[in-house]
């Protein structure tokens, strides 16, 4: 790959000026990548500093920072029990439980709370009888980025591990092995859509398949896609279950480039097999564990097709992801300028994590 | 004695033979397992678009009798697809779509490599540098400005024979935006780069153009990636499906996946709903399954690609 312009340099009387011909043959592509690809990045972070819509009769107004401050601010709000003014005793609800004044009496108060205003509550907490409202900007995209850190956190190890064991079990020396290897790998060039539809059958509450097979052990029927705590994970199984092929044969192009060598010398020195797993194979899949942990990672941020084909993003917006926000404002919504922004922070994130993959592996570079 | 040695000789072997058994019995084991786990979804799927109905399916979910297709087994639901949706038109769209999207792209994407890589020009350098900068870019990231920009191009309508603001629902918009990819260019780059100058120099004494030198050196000695760049612009046209959903309205031009979403949504029965991912899954895993070597290469070049 190194780069030969100094040789083609040297050989100027063979290779002169070819503009000409370089502008016939290049110019489609990269006219191409000018205006797909260069102009909408830059036009998409100009219009995340402007109200732009898709469709609209009003001139679009520059807005600064505010789509930024909308996705990312969040606040905290102190609130202290009801008193009954009367009895001075504190309030409670048929319940028992504690009445508290409403967040929505601080956001709106823009005279007394200016710093709270345009804020909506996205989730409380109690410490001693106090409420702690957290405050955000924008819930949904909050939530939504909160969810793709919990699918990437979950992920990250499982389907490594996943990956790694197959490749163990294929780089066994063994007649078929070839056939159970593209087997693992088939679901990878599986069509995301047609794998989220077929799950979603699998995981249907009344007659799918995984509820008949947990049945047989005398297990209730669980609603996957359609409860709020267990959509999520039925969407982590189905694509850890996608996608692990691909780290399997990433590890096993790793496996199989330990030196041979070194397995016999750890044989001599009588090493056993987990001994030369620990300190030959898992030091020498080092590299390949990084890009593998990278892949994941950039894979979960894109969520985006199982959540849309399987659940909409529901139940009660569990399922939301970044790019599931970034459609519905930016197309449903037609709010082009801060569907832009939710694109940016989405770039950011993804620019942060190939930076960490190239200060981890800066040293084998 | 000697009776006595040869014997252990003969129950040593015996115990070698059979922990070698053992061992070779569970790791067929643990394969067969692995097989069913990858390999169950799917195999419901097609034994499930052969059964007509959805009693039948339920029916059979506790018993291996999921997997099989077996009962009243006919291809109704296949007939229902072709009568309830407009699969071949989807069908058309896509092949339309994607063949296009691969033959152009394989084209531009190739030429401009080749132009980075052998033709000396100004601003050579720094057009190969922004390319490898824009790597970096995923797709997703600019598809809402390309929403815009797509909303305000004209293009000439065939319906109403004039120019027209705005290409969704077009073939254009599911094609031209994918053509060039910074990344393709990138991989011919690296290959043609690879390709011993010797070979350009003979064909230049020769009175070649730099077209026929492209041609007649490049392309033949470039096989592999040609075939790379294929199946990654193919896979990816393919399976497009988040720029299709915000971008083509009109059944006309549904894709075969958008097809597939609306058809799924309709609550339609489930034999049907299997009858019609099987015939977009099945061709597609009988070619990986011929070519499995050159997919997996690809996939795993562009594994960190956006």
């Amino acid at each position: 790959m190194a780069d030969r312009s100094g040789v083609a340099g040297e050989r100027k009387s063979l290779f002169g000026a070819d503009a000409g011909p370089a502008l016939a043959m290049g110019g489609p592509a990269f006219f191409l990548l000018l205006l797909f690809l260069i102009g909408p990045f830059f036009a998409g972070i100009a219009f995340s500093f402007t109200n732009q819509r898709l469709v609209s009769p009003d001139p679009t107004e520059f807005v600064g920072l505010r789509n930024y401050s909308r996705l990312l601010r969040f606040s905290v709000l102190r609130l202290e029990p009801l008193v009954d003014e009367e009895t001075g005793e504190l309030m409670r609800d048929e319940e028992g439980g504690l009445e508290y004044p409403r967040s929505r009496e601080f956001t709106r108060d823009e005279e007394n709370y200016p710093r709270l205003t345009g804020l909506t509550e996205w989730f409380n907490i109690h410490i001693r009888q106090k409420r702690y409202v957290i405050l955000a900007g924008d819930p949904a995209f909050i939530k939504a980025l909160v969810h793709n850190f919990y699918f990437a956190l979950v992920i990250i190890p499982l389907q490594s591990a996943v990956g790694l064991i197959l490749a163990l079990a294929v780089n066994q020396k063994m007649a078929g092995r070839n056939y159970f290897r593209t087997i693992y790998f088939s679901p990878v060039v599986t069509s995301m859509v047609v794998i989220s539809i077929v799950w979603t059958f699998l995981y249907d509450a009344n007659n799918g398949l995984i509820n008949a097979f947990l049945a047989d052990f005398g297990i209730e029927a669980v609603n996957w896609l359609g409860n709020p705590t267990t959509a999520m994970p039925a969407i982590m199984i189905m694509s850890i279950w996608q996608g692990c092929g691909l780290q399997m044969m990433l590890f096993l192009a790793g496996l199989q480039s330990i030196p041979d060598s070194l397995y016999e010398a750890a044989s001599i020195d009588g090493a056993n097999a987990w001994e030369e797993f620990r300190f030959i194979t898992l030091p020498g899949l080092r590299s390949t564990m990084i890009f593998n942990f990278i892949t994941i990672t950039i894979a979960a941020f894109q969520l985006f097709t199982q959540p849309f084909v399987m659940t909409g993003g529901g139940p009660n917006e569990s399922t939301t992801t970044v790019i599931l926000r970034m459609r519905t404002e930016g197309f449903r919504e037609q709010r082009i300028g801060y569907a832009s922004a939710i694109a940016v922070v989405f770039f950011l994130i993804i620019l942060a994590i190939n930076l960490v993959q190239r200060y981890v592996l800066r040293e084998e570079e | 004695m000697e009776n006595q040695q040869a014997l252990d000789v003969a129950t040593m072997r015996r115990r070698k033979l059979v922990s070698r058994i053992l061992t070779v019995v569970s790791q067929y084991a643990i394969h067969a397992f692995l097989v069913f786990i990858f390999a169950f979804p799917l195999l419901f799927m097609f034994a499930s678009s052969l059964k007509e109905t959805n009693a039948q399916i339920f029916r059979d979910l506790r018993s291996l009798r999921a997997f099989v297709p077996v009962g009243e087994v006919s291809l109704l639901n296949y007939r229902a697809v072709f009568e309830n949706s407009r699969f071949p038109r989807f069908l058309f769209n896509s092949v339309v779509i994607a063949a296009a999207t691969v033959g152009l792209g394989l084209l531009v994407n190739s030429l401009a490599a080749y132009t980075l890589s052998r033709l000396k020009w100004p601003g050579r350098k720094i057009v190969l540098s922004i390319i490898i900068a824009t790597l970096i870019i995923p797709g997703q990231a600019i598809m809402i400005p390309m929403l815009m920009l797509v909303s305000r191009l004209p293009r000439l309508s065939l319906v109403e024979g004039a120019l027209v603001q705005g290409w969704q629902n077009s073939y254009s918009v599911l094609v031209l935006p994918f053509l060039a990819g910074a990344w393709n260019i990138f991989l011919f780059y690296t290959n043609f780069q690879n390709i011993p100058y010797e070979l350009d120099e003979a064909a230049l004494v020769d009175g070649a153009s730099r077209l026929e030198i492209f041609r007649h050196v490049i392309v033949p000695n470039s096989g592999p990636v040609f075939a790379t760049v294929a199946i990654n612009t193919f896979l990816g046209s393919w399976n497009m499906f988040l720029w299709a959903t915000m971008t083509i309205q009109s059944e006309e031009l549904r894709p075969v996946m958008l097809g597939l979403q609306y058809f799924f949504q309709r609550d339609t029965p489930w034999g049907q709903v299997m009858a019609y991912t099987t015939l977009i899954t099945l061709p597609m895993l009988l070619v990986f399954f011929a070519f499995q070597g050159a997919f997996v290469k690809s996939m795993a070049t562009t594994g960190l690609k956006g």
